[in-house]
């Protein structure tokens, strides 16, 4: 009986750990589909120039001030550091010895040339939904930089993250390679928003919330997270980041400028405004609003739990400092009344990237300031100035919790401890 | 515009003191509005506080200021706070910026009490002044200027500058943490240099009361005894 019991059990474990293995492990055949993207007049090399920078690959891959794609940045996670590899075409040290196929498998299926299984911090969840011609394209363009000798420098990552066969796992539970496929019953500029947000321009990455192991939520739409010190807020709640209710035009001047009536680009996002989608043609930016438009709305999230919490009897004492601090510091630029004075100042009531549980943005804003991208529409951009050598943790923690609180605005006090948790980490 | 103007009227009429006292004395669409950021460190206008380790802007020459920018945006100086600023601004923006505080003529503070025993400040004075030829140093006013004020528009001047700056800067030289665009000319300097000497040529500096024409040199007197990157830097991006 205990043999019967033993040898199922040892077949129950014998399949579960083969259909792990083939979960992570298997070959997407449907390796098909054609870009929705139209360009015309467009060489391959130069559209894999435009999908380069529409994808932001640069950023990632280059530290600035170095050599371009050649890798070697911080990429600060949870698991670990990782650094981006140098996709230079040098035959050593970057991706010269890799054919279009290997890129292919790179992009869709999360592998690099030697079936060596890579991270996910390099967005493969997202370039899974990239057609095979945009690939190539993108492939030629890289063929085309200089060659950059430069060995990339090996991730410094927690235990057991350091282990590359995990990823299997990891694969089998999150990772579905998956090309994009256009929805008839949709118009060609939604699909063709949908196809870069979803894929090249990776919105989800960071517009996701992350588990606990780093899986996102494996659903099209983005929906909020905490990536490089920064909270990306969700783009399905009008909670928080989105963009429903909004007038088209108000999201491509944001994606394009950095700016707009309603919100402003700063920290990550800054990055990608003016790395990347300054860059994108007219036609990308309004398919990329017309789809983000239509992203549908979720629950409001979940507050973040195991947060300190602002004790009742402490609030006044919180409020009253928060309000002196801000008549000396803020009101110059922000107005007594909060409405902000245009075009310097933007408005805090009512201001989502303030009012939004998450308090990260703000706690980072106020410690380090900071200015919106400089752009073509935005192109002497006014700036936050930096108080984290001029107030302490508590009074930060007090001005943010009276402008939370003020004009209307009814998020959660902050407190000394949150600020002190949010004040390390490189800033971006 | 109407409505301004009475919106105007009325803060003028009803505020009184407190609205003034914030208002800002300057139009909010103008670069000095634009440029608040700056003051949390480098002082109102650019004039420094009393911390030693941010330095005074106002009045240093724009080559040099917008050299300094493109340093810190391209990883050549390190200050996480200043990069953050500056990283994501055009060239064009961050030139109006370094011509702004160049602009600014404002009183220096008087030198600091010297920081120095007066045999650290007579060394510090003669490699200023004369250099040390056996070791292949210039004296610093061969580039800074017979006043120590800057050589407009890519030499920064060397006095009414603290002395926490000053060795701090030299000492970053010397460790490879400061850069400028190559050939640079500072980084060989400091790297004949030892500790002690820094110190003493910061000692001396600090100590150095502003002369009566607190301005940059307008021109070199004599061509400059080294190659430094910096200066054709500065030629190229000239406004």
């Amino acid at each position: 009986m205990i043999r019967k019991i033993v040898a199922g059990l040892a077949l129950v474990a014998v399949v579960a750990a083969g259909v792990v293995l083939w979960l992570g492990l298997r070959h997407d055949r449907d390796v098909a589909g054609s870009s929705p993207l139209v360009m015309n007049g467009a060489d391959r090399i130069e559209r894999g120039r435009y999908l380069a920078q529409l994808g932001d690959c640069r950023a990632c891959h280059t530290v600035q001030g170095s050599a371009d794609y050649a890798g070697g940045r911080l990429i600060p996670t949870p698991f670990g550091r990782f650094y981006s590899p140098n996709i230079t075409p040098d035959d050593d040290t970057g991706i010269g010895r890799w054919s279009a196929d290997d890129f292919w498998l790179a992009l869709h299926e999360g592998r690099g040339r030697d079936g060596q299984l890579l991270y996910p911090v390099f967005p493969y969840t997202n370039y899974a939904r990239m057609a095979r011609d945009d690939s190539d394209a993108l492939y030629a363009y890289l063929r085309t930089l200089p060659a950059v000798p430069q060995p990339s420098r090996a991730h410094d990552l927690a235990f057991p993250y350091r282990w590359r066969l995990m990823l299997v796992g990891w694969r089998a539970l999150f990772f579905r390679p998956a090309v994009f496929v256009p929805r008839p019953e949709q118009t060609p500029a939604w699909n063709r928003g949908a196809y870069l947000v979803q894929g090249l321009t990776h919105c989800s990455a960071c517009h996701e919330a992350r588990n606990a192991l780093g899986g996102t939520q494996a659903r099209d739409n983005p929906a909020g997270g905490l990536v490089l010190d920064w909270y990306a807020p969700v783009l399905s709640a009008s909670s928080e980041a989105g963009l429903q209710d909004w007038p088209e035009q108000h999201i491509v001047d944001l994606l394009a400028s950095g700016k707009s009536p309603r919100a402003s680009a700063m920290g990550p996002m800054a990055e990608v405004v003016y790395e990347s989608l300054q860059h994108a043609s007219a036609d990308d930016l309004q398919a990329m609003a017309v789809y983000l438009k239509s992203v549908p709305l979720t629950e409001k999230p979940e507050p973040e739990k195991a947060l300190p919490r602002v004790l009742d009897q402490d609030l006044p004492r919180a409020l009253a400092s928060g309000g002196k601090l801000y008549a000396e510091h803020c009101a110059q630029c922000h107005g007594d009344d909060g409405k902000g004075r245009t075009p310097a100042g933007p408005a805090l009531a009512g201001n989502r990237a303030l009012t939004m549980d998450s308090a990260v943005n703000p706690i980072r804003i106020v410690l380090f300031g900071g200015y919106t991208p400089g752009t073509p529409g935005n192109p002497r951009p006014y700036g936050m100035p930096p108080f984290s050598s001029s107030l302490s943790k508590q009074e930060v923690a007090d001005v943010l919790s009276y402008v939370r609180r003020s004009w209307g605005n009814q998020a959660r006090a902050v407190t000394a401890v949150e600020v002190e948790r949010n004040s390390g980490g490189p800033l971006w | 515009m109407k409505r301004a103007l009475l919106a105007c009227l009325m803060l003028l009429l009803l505020g009184g003191a407190a609205a003034a006292a914030q208002t800002a004395p300057h139009e909010l669409d103008s670069i000095e509005q634009r440029v608040l950021p700056c003051s949390a460190c480098h002082g109102a206008e650019g004039r420094a506080t009393r911390d030693g380790y941010y330095p005074r802007i106002a009045g240093k020459p724009a080559g040099y200021l917008y050299n300094q920018l493109l340093n810190f945006r391209d990883n050549r100086r390190v200050n996480a706070q200043m990069t953050y600023l500056v990283q994501r601004q055009t060239d064009a923006y961050l030139m109006e910026i370094a011509q702004h505080f160049s602009e600014q003529d404002l009183p220096y503070p008087p030198a600091e009490p010297p920081r120095a025993v007066p045999a650290v400040l007579e060394r510090g004075m003669t490699l200023v002044r004369a250099g040390d030829s056996a070791r292949g140093l210039p004296a610093c006013q061969a580039c800074h200027g017979d006043r120590l004020t800057g050589v407009a528009p890519a030499v920064p001047g060397l006095v009414g500058l603290p002395y926490d700056y000053l060795a701090a800067q030299l000492g970053a030289w010397r460790e490879h943490t400061r850069h400028a665009h190559q050939p640079d000319c500072m980084a060989d300097i400091a790297s004949r240099l030892s500790p002690e000497d820094l110190g003493a040529v910061a000692a001396w500096l600090a100590a150095q009361p502003m002369p009566a024409d607190t301005h940059p040199a307008t021109a070199f007197t004599a061509p400059p005894p080294m190659e430094c990157g910096g200066l054709s830097a500065a030629a190229r991006s000239a406004p």
